[in-house]
């Protein structure tokens, strides 16, 4: 009977438990689901970590390469991050060249690792002009229910936290680099940026980690990327109904006792993967 | 280990969000594409990235304000062209397209305005920056604000800024927003008298 109600008047069902201040999967509209991480399971990848926020699961892999620096920086490395929703995640996406979601997806990643200055480009340099790194950063979409942005940046930060780069040395008869596997040492994060979506209902009611069913029958989204200083990298809002500057102020103080959550659990898991 | 391979093409194209400022009348643009031994180019995946992400904040925006649902079955395509970029281009985007909306007479619950602030350094607010001042702020924040109630419908940022900056940029967005609402009311006076 309630999945009869649900098909035909998918809102109206919402608007039930809305009023009673929580949601169908049981959760208050504050809280956020459960979230896993899996740091550097994938041995092929230099920095790896795996990110599950309910169903919504997103896994990392980064990869270092070499490459010429660019001419008119010729001091600092790259970091490419490259989003890819696959057909299997979810039966919206279509095999092909990536969709506008996807697209999207990926331009905020590199907006927020360009503006949370998440690792210094110089750092990447190997030698000025001549060599530096490139960090391709995939993200892979495994399953979409909802709020792939913030499984995205926490995915990314925790397989940067895990990669480790060898050491390389120019040889000056050759010129050519040498790569020590032996001697392998950690990138520098500066910061930690993290994301917290909101979903907009009814012009009115924010709630936190929309699922998908959330995101499709919102009136809009809200995406805040903090790091641990307060301070904001972005403020990701894409068009929908209106907010005013006090519901903004919430948000804010959400996204500040998530950051801290989430710090906390990442901080465990490499922790636990200390001593190896 | 060769350097990089440099392949440069010259492009004529047209229409687009994104102009470069080659000269006046002309709409050729310029790619380039380094090619490296091992890795793949990477220039043009995100030029093409920048245009559709600001392509979605555009029609999101209008989205949430034109009333779609008293014509079902309709298709509102919105075209901008670049006719020149001197700072502040997604909010010129956003005006334009709203005052679009309106000369086409399509029904909106309200009308919406983009204002662009950039704080630079020391933290001193520049309302409608131009593209000097957008490269040397700390941080450029776009916002798109409805007639109503100067709700924000729409914001995209770049760079750090803290919570404080952010209230004082919306408060100073939200103060400049009644300028160029008047501008639509008089421009559109205008129009209508001369007829």
């Amino acid at each position: 009977m309630a999945a009869g109600f649900k098909t035909v008047e998918p809102m109206e069902y919402y608007r039930r438990f809305l009023k009673e201040n929580c949601r169908p999967d049981g959760r208050e509209l504050g809280e956020f689901r459960t979230t896993t991480v899996n740091i550097g399971s994938i041995s092929t990848a230099d920095g790896s970590a795996l990110v599950k926020l309910g169903n919504t699961t997103v896994v990392c892999g980064v990869k270092a390469e070499f490459a010429a620096p660019p001419s008119d920086a010729p001091d600092k490395g790259y970091v490419v991050p490259n989003v890819d929703l696959p057909p299997l995640c979810s039966s919206r996406f279509r095999s092909g060249p990536p969709g506008e979601e996807a697209q999207v997806a990926s331009q905020f990643i590199a907006d927020v690792i360009e503006n949370s200055q998440i690792i210094q480009k110089e750092d990447l340099c190997i030698s000025s002009g001549k060599l530096a790194w490139v960090l391709y950063c995939d993200l892979i979409c495994l399953d979409y229910d909802g709020n792939i942005l913030d499984a995205c940046t926490f995915a990314l930060l925790a397989a940067l936290k895990n990669v480790q780069l060898p050491e390389v040395t120019i040889n000056e008869d050759t010129a050519l680099a040498e790569v020590n596997l032996k001697k392998k040492s950690y990138l520098s994060i500066r910061t930690h940026p993290v994301a917290t979506s909101f979903a907009v209902f009814d012009d009115t009611l924010l709630i936190v980690d929309p699922t998908g069913e959330e995101e499709h029958l919102a009136t809009g989204t809200l995406t805040i990327v903090m790091d641990e200083e307060g301070r904001l990298c972005c403020l990701h809002k894409p068009g929908g109904s209106g907010l005013t500057g006090a519901k903004l102020q919430d948000c804010m103080s959400r996204a500040v006792t998530r950051h801290k959550e989430v710090k906390k659990l990442m901080d465990e898991v490499i922790n636990s993967m200390k001593p190896k | 280990m060769e350097g990089p391979v440099r392949a440069d093409a010259k492009v004529c194209s047209e229409g687009g969000t994104e102009s470069s400022p080659r000269g006046p009348g002309c709409s050729l643009r310029h790619f380039a594409c380094e090619q490296n031994l091992l890795s793949r180019p990477d220039g043009s995946a995100s030029f093409l990235q920048a245009e559709k992400s600001r392509e979605r904040l555009i029609r999101n925006t209008c989205e949430a304000v034109v009333l779609g649902a008293l014509h079902p079955r309709t298709s509102i395509t919105v075209v901008l062209q670049v006719v020149s970029d001197a700072g502040s281009l997604l909010a010129c985007c956003l005006n334009a397209a709203c005052m679009a909306l309106v000369d086409a007479g399509v029904p909106m619950r309200a009308l919406f305005c983009g204002v662009t602030c950039a704080l630079d350094s020391d933290g001193t607010l520049v309302l409608d920056p131009t593209v000097k001042q957008e490269k040397e702020a700390r941080a450029v924040l776009t916002f798109a604000l409805d007639s109503v109630e100067r709700k924000l419908l729409m914001s995209t940022t770049k760079g750090l800024y803290s919570d404080a900056e952010l209230q004082q940029c919306l408060a100073a967005a939200q103060a400049a927003s009644q300028h160029v609402f008047r501008f639509y009311r008089e421009s559109l006076q205008r129009r209508y008298s001369k007829s």
